[in-house]
């Protein structure tokens, strides 16, 4: 294993995001903070609790999702797309490494990336309301994991993207409607029947449903099942970054 | 002959259905500077790519030093060293951090003093520290060729290194070339300004239309096809030659106006003079010239279109 690459991509990315160190960190805070402010503070005052907690409290693991889920994505797309759109694709191709290293090094910088950011909002959350996690390890390893999938989620489109419309395509029309009709801000319980059928084909409520059983103990769907969504997802993709490295899909002529 | 790369009927037809290389086979060796030369469009640059990965063949196959490309990539890839013919760098990050991480992407520890040298070598030592984004047009060429052998490559590509350079720059990348070849690395260069083969190649291979050509070694080329010629104006013309100059490879030209002779075998200018003069033949003025290897080329990329068109009417 050519473990120098993988470390050799992964600073070159992490770089690369340091460098615009304002951008990627502070815009989700201040985003963040205005979701406690419209959905927390004023819609939030006219709601009772939901699942024993107040509805500032809950919607916590749900913005975290939200944003971590997005941040992922374009991360990891836009970290691959950038060398493909300037040319310096070149060297990763013509290098004595694996389609697997090259994907720990990318995926691997982009996940750290939305991780952090992950860890920002949460500590932003407990300066407005009050936040307990019941189970501390779970959260953070279903945050780790669900950075991981959606970067290499993400890593798909960079490679699919032709320009700059499709990269920015599939976050906006996927991802972010998912997020929302995956529970975020409300329990799926509070849904209609026939809504709560629909809802159960969107894989985002398996993550934001497992996300908030680790905070609060109480989880709208099988924790187990939750999981097994999340890693059969996971396979799929690396299934298909696999194939696309094998066939040169829009990598090689 | 010690081979470092083999190419063996190597073809590209691209997904467009363009065939841009048809069945190329040739074998480079160890040390030398070959010149691939070849107008636009001939296949220089897929061909280049299919030996370095960003291409894939649709016929044959390539080693390097005993290497497969394709089994055996990851050793095959690490005696390599590419300049693309584009420049395509990240404009913001910095030229020493660059040429770091690809020494990295090679799986090499990251070495300072092998580092200096490679960047003072290229003049680029005093801008390590600059984005890259800020430098001329002609150190970022330099940017990449150090990013190219910042793993210590055997063989470097170097896709058109002076396409759209200037003529000082031009000469400075041949000194380069040179002092690379002085350290034993490999050297496959294309071009299509055929002075820059004839300054720098040891060997010279002509591409067109995806077809090698030729490959030969420069001087044999030049002694092969680029004769001498001797150009002798009458002062009178004659209507046919005389007899007595038969055994010379003489062609009567311009209206009988002037004689031409080719040099070869162990006949001598002089000799050819005096049977000339001893036919009685008076002679206004001589001159000599001695075909390029740009006659050499045009006349040998001509030939091949001609080819190919009869070919296609066939
Ligand atoms: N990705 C591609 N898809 C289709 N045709 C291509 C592609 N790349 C190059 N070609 C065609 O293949 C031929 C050879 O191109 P190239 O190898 O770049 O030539 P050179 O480098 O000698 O100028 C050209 O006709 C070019 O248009
Ligand atoms: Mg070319």
């Amino acid at each position: 294993m050519n473990t120098y690459a993988i470390w050799a991509i992964y600073r070159h990315e992490m770089a690369r995001a340091f460098r615009t160190t304002l951008q990627s960190l502070i815009a989700p805070v201040i985003t963040t903070s205005l979701y406690f402010v419209v959905f927390g503070g004023a819609i939030g005052s006219r709601i009772a609790e939901v699942e024993g907690v107040s509805y500032a409290s809950f919607i916590v693991p749900g913005l975290i999702m939200l944003t971590v889920l997005t941040q992922s994505v374009t991360n990891a797309a836009f970290g691959i797309f950038f060398p493909k759109f300037i040319g310096s694709i070149y060297e990763y191709l013509t290098a004595p490494i694996s389609f697997y290293e090259l994907v720990i090094g990318f995926v691997g910088a982009a996940a750290t990336k939305s991780f952090l950011i992950g860890l920002i909002i949460l500590a932003t959350a407990t300066l407005f309301v009050d936040v307990s996690v019941a189970h501390p390890a779970a959260m953070v390893l279903l945050l780790l994991v669900t950075c991981i999938v959606f970067a290499l989620f993400g890593f798909i489109i960079g490679i699919w993207s032709k320009n700059f419309e499709q990269l920015q395509l599939v976050p906006l029309l996927i991802i972010t409607p998912l997020v929302f009709l995956g529970g975020s801000f409300y329990s799926v319980s509070m849904l209609p029947d026939t809504w709560q059928t629909v809802t159960l084909f969107n894989p985002v409520v398996y993550l934001v449903s497992a996300f908030r059983w680790s905070f609060f103990g109480a989880a709208d769907v099988n924790l187990a099942f939750s999981l097994a969504m999340i890693g059969l997802f996971a396979a799929v993709c690396l299934a298909i970054i696999g194939w696309m490295f094998r066939t040169g899909y829009r990598l090689r002529a | 002959m010690d081979t470092i790369l083999s190419v063996e009927g190597l073809g590209k037809t691209y997904a467009s259905g363009h065939t841009a290389l048809e069945s190329v086979s040739l074998d480079i060796k160890r040390g030398e500077i070959l010149a691939l030369l070849g107008p636009n469009g001939a296949g220089k640059t897929t061909l280049i790519s299919v030996i370095c990965g960003l291409v894939t063949p649709t016929a044959g196959r390539v080693t390097v030093d005993g290497a497969d490309i394709v089994q055996d990539y990851r050793r095959a890839r690490s005696l390599i060293g590419l300049v693309p013919q584009e420049v395509v760098l990240e404009p913001f990050e910095k030229v020493a951090n660059d040429v770091a991480f690809s020494r990295g992407l090679y799986g090499k520890r990251t070495d300072p003093a092998f580092m200096e040298k490679l960047l003072r070598t290229l003049s680029l030592w005093d801008k390590r520290d600059a984005p890259i984004l800020t430098l001329s047009g002609g150190m970022k060429r330099r940017v990449l060729i150090a990013k190219a052998l910042a793993h210590e490559p055997r063989i470097l590509f170097l896709d058109e290194p002076t396409a759209g350079v200037d003529v000082e720059l031009r000469k400075e990348m041949w000194e380069t070339v040179a002092e690379l070849k002085r350290q034993g690395v490999t050297i496959i260069l294309t071009t299509h300004y055929i002075e820059e083969a004839e300054a720098i190649a040891d060997r010279i291979g002509i591409i067109s239309g995806g077809e090698l050509l030729l490959v030969e070694e420069k001087a044999a080329l030049m002694a092969r096809m680029g004769r001498r010629q001797l150009t002798l104006t009458l002062a009178e013309p004659v209507a046919r030659l005389p007899a007595s100059l038969a055994p010379y490879d003489l062609a009567l030209e311009d209206e009988g106006r002037s004689l031409v002779w080719s040099e070869g075998g162990d006949v001598m200018a002089g000799d050819v003079l005096a049977a000339v003069a001893k036919a009685g033949l008076s002679v206004r003025d001589v001159a000599t010239h001695q075909r390029s290897l740009e006659e050499i080329f045009v006349a040998l990329v001509a030939e091949d279109g001609q080819a190919r068109k009869n070919r296609e009417a066939a």
